[in-house]
C-alpha cells in the first residue's frame, strides 16, 4: 500500500497535449472511460490540426484532448485546464496561456532538447529558466523512463518503445486521479491481442506510469473525486457523432423502416459514416458516394423507395447539395441532411468547431424553400435531435436538416441510455389505395392530395400497385401533381409548402430558466452553445444576480411561444458562434433588438468571458 | 438497317437468366428478382404503359420514336407496371418519365443516376431506368455516369444523344463536333468531343449498345438485351433534334447511303460494312491497327470476329475508334456484354449476411445492446 496521501477534490480539468503522432487523443479517451467508470459526470474536448502528422515538433501539429470531471454535474469541457500534460515544448507553448497560475503542469523532459525548443522558438528551455515558476511542475523524463521500463523486450525498437510513453502518462495520471485501469487493458487485450509483444509492452509501460506515480517522491499526493450525483439510470459516455448515430439506427427501428445511408466522406462528420457502416446488423445500408451529390441522391432515391434517407456531411458539403435538397422541398420526400458544422467559409478550419451554417440551412437554396432545422445541445442530445429529425422528416415528408457542430461530434459525456420500450413509435403509413377519382369517376390516385391535418402527401412507393405516378422538380399542380406552370398554382403550392413546415406539431414550447423570477436580462441560445452558456448563467447567479436563460433546439419553425418569450424581457442577449445568425433570424421574425454576443475561434465560449459579458449587460440595464 | 437479331440469339432470355453464347455457365438476369405477371395474366398493352400526359416536345423531335418504341416494348418484359420506375435529370429527353404509367421521378441536372442507385440498391423489386441526355449525362452528370458505371449498379441508362442543347435553345454539347457553329460557338466549337461508348468502355462499364431513334427493330432488341442484363446497361440512342441539330445523322439515316456506313456489331460474327456486291471486312493491321479491306481481300487476314462477352475489353474499345466525325463507319449494337457482380446486389448480401449472422432482424434487445455499447455504469 502507498503511504502517500489522498485528497479529495469536485472537479478537476485536465488537459493532454502532445504531437499528432504522440497519441493523445486516445490517451484522453481512455481517460475518460476510466473517468466515466468511476460515475464522475464529464464533459470532453478534442483538439487536433487538420492534417493527419503535421511536421514533427511544431506548433501547428500539436494535438490536445481536454477532459473535465467532477463530483457534480459538468456542463462544459472547462475553460482552463488544472493539469497540463506536456508531451514536447510545442504542446507547451501552444498551450501555456490557457493555464493559470498555480496549475499542475507535467512535461515530458525528454522531449525538451536544444533542437526541439529551437523548433518552437524557445531560446532557453522553459523548464528551468523560471517561466515555468508559477506553475507546480512535475519533470519528468517519460521518454527514457519509458524506454527503460521495457529494457526486457527484445525484440522491440527503441522508437516501438518510445510509442509506449503515452501509456506511461495514462498510468502515471490514472495512479494520480485513482482511476480504474482495467478498462484500459481490455482495451490493449484488444486493440493488440495480434501482437502479443506489443500488448505486453503497452501493458507494462501503463503500469509503470503508475508505479512511478506511487514511488517518486515528486508526486506527493493522489486525488480522488467522489461520483457525481446523478438521476437513476443506466449510463455510458457518449460522444455527438455516435449519438447521432444511434438515434438514427433507434429511429428507423421504431419507424419500422430501413435506413440508407449516402454521404462521401468529410470532417468533423465522417465518423457518422463509419458508425452507420458498422451498423448493418440493423437493416442500416451505407454507401459512399462519388461526390456529395451523389451522397445526397442516393438518399433520396432510397426514401423515394420507402426508406429513411440519409446523408451526412458538413458546410462545404451543405453546399453542393443544396440543389438536391430543393428538389426533395418539391418532392415532398422524408430525408435526413446531418450537417456537423465547421469553421467556414470554403474549406476553414476542418476540425474546429463553428454555428455558421445555420442561415445556409434555413436559406441556402434557390426559390422559396423551406427546411425544418434541429440542432442537438448537447453531444448525448444528438441521439434525440437525431429521432426527432426523423419523426418530422416521414411524418410531414420533408427533407430535415440536423446540425450539429464539431464541438459536438467529438466531444463526450455521460449518457442516460433510455429504454427502447420508452422510445416513441414512428411508423407511419404508406399510400396503399387511389385517392381521387376522375372525370369519368375511375377511381385515381392523386400524389399531392395533402393530409388536411399535417398538409403532408401521401408516400406511395413503387411497387404499390395502382398507384402508379410521377414526380419532378418541375411545379406541380395542387392534388394531381401534375406539370403546372399556371400562376396562382405556384402561388398557391409555395405557400403550402410553406404553411406545412410551419404548421409541424409537436415541437415544444421554449422553456425559460429564471429562479429568481425576476430576471430583466435573457440569455438566448442554440445548439452546442449550451454547456457554456448554462455554466456561465450559473455563475453569474451564485454571485447573487438575475438572469434568465433559455436554449432553443428547434430552430425552424421556432417554438410557437418565442416571440412571447422575447418580448418579455428588457434585454435578450444571444451568444453564438457564428457573426449573429440567429440573432438576424429573430430580429426579422419578431422585431426584438436582441443583442448578438459571437466568437469564431473554432472553439467553445468560456464560461468566464461569457460570464463577464453576461454581468456587463446586467451593470448596463441598472 | 438491320436488328440484331443474332446477337439477340446468342443472349436468348431465359427464365432466371441469360445464356452465354459460349456455353458458360447461366448469367444472372437484369429482371431477376422482380416479381412477374402472372403467367395467365392478360397480355399488356402500349395503352397500358403510356401515362394521360399530353406529350410537348417539339414535331419531329426523335424522342418521340424512342418513347413510342419504350411504350411498346415494356409489354414485352412481363413486369407489372408498379414495379418499374424511370428517373431522369434535366433536358428535353428528361422529360420521358412523365409520358410513361410507371412510377418515376423528373429530378435535376446530370444526378438521376445517383437517385437510381439510391432507389435500385434498397428496392430489388424495381425494374430501374435511367433516360438522359448528352448535355445531362456526360457534361455536368459525367461524374455519376462514369460512376454508375464502374459499380454496375443494376440499371439501364437510356442516353439520347442528339450532339446539341436543346431545352436551354442551341448550345453546343459535349458530344457536338469541333467546328460545329451553334448559339455558343457562332465560330464554331473548340471543344473535342466525347464518344460516348469509348469512354463507357473506358468507365468498365458491363453493357454498352448503340442505336438510334428511327430504327425501331434494333431499338426495341437492344433495350430488350439491355434490361437483361445484370449491371449497369449504357445504351447511346442517335437521336435528331429537328430545331437545333437537324440531320446531325443524316448520313446513316439515308438508305443510299447507311448501307456503306453502319457497322453491324454481330457476337461471333467478323465485323463487316457494305452491300454485298462491295462488302468490307475488318481487318487487324500488322501494326495492330483496324482497317475495312475488300471482303475478298481479306482471307487469310487477322479477321476482327466481334465478341461483346470478352473479359478485356481492348477490341470493344478499338471498335468504338472506328467513329469519326464524317461518319464513314458507324459500329451499331452491343459493343460489350459481360458478367461483372453489381454493386446493388453487393450492397444488400452484406446487409443480408450481418443480419443472419446476427441470428434474424435486430429485436428490440439488440437495440437496447446496441445502445448500452460495452461501457456502462449504474446509478442507483
Amino acid at each position: 500500500m502507498s503511504s502517500k496521501t489522498v485528497q479529495k477534490l469536485d472537479r478537476v480539468v485536465i488537459r493532454f497535449a502532445g504531437d499528432s503522432g504522440d497519441g493523445m487523443q486516445l490517451t484522453g479517451d481512455r481517460f475518460t472511460s476510466e473517468t466515466a467508470a468511476m460515475g464522475n459526470d464529464l464533459s470532453t474536448l478534442p483538439n487536433f490540426p487538420a492534417e493527419i502528422r503535421a511536421p514533427q515538433g511544431t506548433l501547428p501539429g500539436v494535438s490536445s484532448f481536454q477532459l473535465h470531471f467532477a463530483d457534480h454535474e459538468v456542463l462544459t469541457p472547462g475553460d482552463a485546464p488544472d493539469v497540463l500534460v506536456a508531451m514536447n515544448p510545442a504542446a507547451l507553448m501552444a498551450n501555456l496561456a490557457d493555464v493559470p497560475r498555480g496549475a499542475t503542469i507535467i512535461i515530458n523532459t525528454d522531449e525538451f532538447t536544444k533542437r526541439a525548443l529551437a523548433k518552437v522558438g524557445y531560446a532557453e528551455n522553459p523548464v528551468d529558466d523560471g517561466t515555468l515558476e508559477s506553475f507546480h511542475v512535475h519533470p519528468v523524463p517519460l521518454t527514457s523512463i519509458t524506454v527503460e521500463a521495457l529494457a526486457a523486450f527484445d525484440g522491440l525498437t527503441r522508437k516501438e518503445k518510445e510509442r509506449a510513453k503515452n501509456m506511461f502518462a495514462l498510468g502515471l495520471l490514472s495512479w494520480m486521479y485513482t482511476r480504474p485501469t482495467a478498462g484500459t487493458e481490455a482495451f490493449l487485450a484488444k486493440k493488440f491481442g495480434a501482437h502479443p509483444e506489443i500488448l505486453e509492452a503497452n501493458l507494462t509501460a501503463l503500469k509503470a506510469g503508475w508505479n512511478y506515480g506511487e514511488t517518486t517522491e515528486d508526486f506527493a499526493s493522489s486525488y480522488e473525486i467522489a461520483p457525481a450525483v446523478m438521476p437513476p439510470g443506466t449510463y455510458r459516455n457518449i460522444t455527438g457523432n455516435t449519438a447521432l448515430a444511434h438515434g438514427l439506427v433507434a429511429a428507423a427501428h421504431q419507424a419500422k423502416l430501413p435506413l440508407v445511408l449516402g454521404s462521401y466522406p468529410i470532417t468533423p462528420a465522417s465518423d457518422i459514416l463509419h458508425a452507420l457502416s458498422a451498423l448493418k446488423r440493423h437493416n442500416i445500408t451505407t454507401m459512399q458516394a462519388e461526390d456529395e451529390i451523389a451522397g445526397i441522391g442516393i438518399a433520396l432515391g432510397a426514401s423515394f423507395g420507402g426508406a429513411i434517407g440519409v446523408t451526412t456531411t458538413s458546410g462545404p458539403g451543405v453546399a453542393l447539395k443544396s440543389e438536391m435538397i430543393g428538389l426533395a422541398v418539391s418532392l415532398e420526400l422524408p430525408l435526413i441532411i446531418v450537417d456537423v458544422q465547421r469553421g467556414g467559409p470554403s474549406t476553414g478550419l476542418p476540425t474546429k468547431t463553428e454555428q455558421s451554417d445555420l442561415l445556409q440551412a434555413m436559406f441556402g437554396r434557390n426559390g422559396e424553400s423551406p427546411v425544418p432545422i434541429i440542432a442537438p445541445s448537447t453531444p448525448a442530445d444528438c441521439f434525440d435531435a437525431a429521432f426527432e429529425a426523423v419523426r418530422i422528416a416521414t411524418a410531414y415528408r420533408t427533407p430535415v436538416f440536423l446540425l450539429s457542430d464539431g464541438y459536438l461530434a467529438n466531444g463526450s459525456e455521460p449518457w442516460a441510455v433510455p429504454e427502447v420500450a420508452d422510445l416513441p413509435d414512428l411508423q407511419v403509413e404508406f399510400a396503399s389505395e387511389p385517392n381521387g377519382v376522375d372525370d369519368k369517376g375511375e377511381p385515381v390516385f392523386h400524389p399531392f392530395l395533402r393530409d388536411p391535418e399535417t398538409l403532408a402527401r401521401p408516400w406511395a412507393i413503387p411497387g404499390t400497385p395502382g398507384l402508379e405516378h410521377r414526380i419532378g422538380g418541375i411545379e406541380k399542380a395542387d392534388v394531381t401533381g401534375n406539370i403546372s406552370y399556371d400562376p396562382d398554382n405556384h402561388d398557391k403550392m409555395t405557400r403550402l409548402r410553406a404553411a406545412k413546415v410551419a404548421g409541424i406539431a409537436g415541437i415544444p414550447d421554449l422553456a425559460v430558466e429564471d429562479p429568481s423570477g425576476d430576471a430583466r436580462v435573457l440569455i438566448l441560445g442554440w445548439g452546442s452553445t449550451q454547456g457554456p452558456i448554462a455554466a456561465a448563467v450559473r455563475a453569474v447567479r451564485n454571485a447573487g444576480h438575475s438572469v434568465a436563460s433559455a436554449h432553443l433546439r428547434n430552430l425552424n419553425p421556432f417554438p410557437a411561444n418565442l416571440g412571447e418569450v422575447l418580448r418579455s424581457y428588457d434585454r435578450v442577449v444571444v451568444p453564438e458562434m457564428n457573426l449573429g445568425q440567429l440573432s438576424m433570424l429573430l430580429r426579422a421574425e419578431f422585431l426584438v433588438d436582441v443583442r448578438p454576443h459571437t466568437s469564431v475561434r473554432g472553439l467553445p465560449f468560456s464560461t468566464v468571458d461569457l460570464a463577464d459579458v453576461i454581468l456587463t449587460h446586467l451593470e448596463e440595464l441598472k | 438497317m438491320t436488328a440484331i437479331d443474332n446477337s439477340r440469339d446468342a443472349l436468348n432470355a431465359t427464365a432466371g437468366g441469360v445464356a452465354a453464347s459460349n456455353g458458360a455457365p447461366t448469367r444472372p438476369s437484369g429482371l431477376a428478382g422482380i416479381p412477374l405477371l402472372a403467367p395467365d395474366a392478360a397480355k399488356q398493352t402500349k395503352k397500358e404503359f403510356t401515362s394521360d400526359q399530353e406529350v410537348r416536345w417539339c414535331p419531329g423531335c426523335g424522342d418521340y420514336a424512342i418513347l413510342a418504341a419504350v411504350q411498346s416494348f415494356l409489354p414485352e418484359l412481363g413486369l407489372k407496371r408498379e414495379n418499374i420506375t424511370f428517373v431522369s435529370g434535366i433536358g428535353c429527353s428528361s422529360r420521358f418519365p412523365y409520358y410513361l404509367d410507371t412510377y418515376g421521378m423528373h429530378s435535376i441536372h446530370g444526378r438521376a443516376p445517383s437517385i437510381a442507385t439510391g432507389l435500385a440498391t434498397s428496392r430489388p423489386d424495381q425494374n430501374v431506368w435511367v433516360v438522359t441526355g448528352d448535355g445531362d449525362a456526360l457534361s455536368i452528370g459525367g461524374n455519376h455516369l462514369i460512376h454508375a458505371l464502374r459499380r454496375n449498379v443494376n440499371m439501364t441508362i437510356l442516353l439520347f444523344n442528339n450532339e446539341i442543347y436543346g431545352l436551354t435553345k442551341g448550345q453546343y454539347s459535349p458530344t457536338s463536333r469541333v467546328g460545329q457553329v451553334t448559339k455558343s460557338t457562332p465560330m464554331g466549337s473548340v471543344d473535342q468531343p466525347f464518344n460516348p461508348v469509348s469512354l463507357a468502355l473506358g468507365a468498365e462499364a458491363t453493357f454498352v449498345a448503340r442505336t438510334t431513334d428511327t430504327d425501331r427493330k434494333h431499338l426495341t432488341g437492344i433495350l430488350q438485351a439491355a434490361a437483361e442484363h445484370r449491371g449497369t446497361s449504357l445504351v447511346e440512342i442517335y437521336q435528331n433534334c429537328p430545331i437545333f441539330n437537324d440531320g446531325a445523322f443524316d448520313l446513316i439515316k439515308d438508305r443510299t447511303q447507311q448501307e456503306a456506313r453502319l457497322v453491324h456489331l454481330l457476337d461471333g460474327e467478323p465485323v463487316q460494312v457494305g452491300p454485298e456486291d462491295d462488302r468490307k471486312t475488318l481487318v487487324r493491321m500488322p501494326g495492330g491497327g483496324l482497317e475495312f479491306v475488300p471482303a475478298a481481300s481479306a482471307e487469310g487476314a487477322d479477321v476482327v470476329v466481334h465478341d461483346a462477352g470478352a473479359d478485356d475489353p481492348s477490341q470493344a474499345f478499338a471498335l468504338s475508334r472506328l467513329d469519326s466525325p464524317e461518319m464513314t463507319h458507324v459500329p451499331m449494337g452491343i459493343f460489350r456484354s459481360v458478367s461483372r457482380p453489381t454493386y446493388d446486389d453487393g450492397v444488400r448480401a452484406q446487409v443480408e449476411a450481418a443480419v443472419t449472422t446476427a441470428g434474424g432482424p435486430a429485436t428490440d434487445d439488440d437495440l437496447a445492446a446496441l445502445l448500452r455499447g460495452r461501457d456502462t455504469w449504474t446509478v442507483a
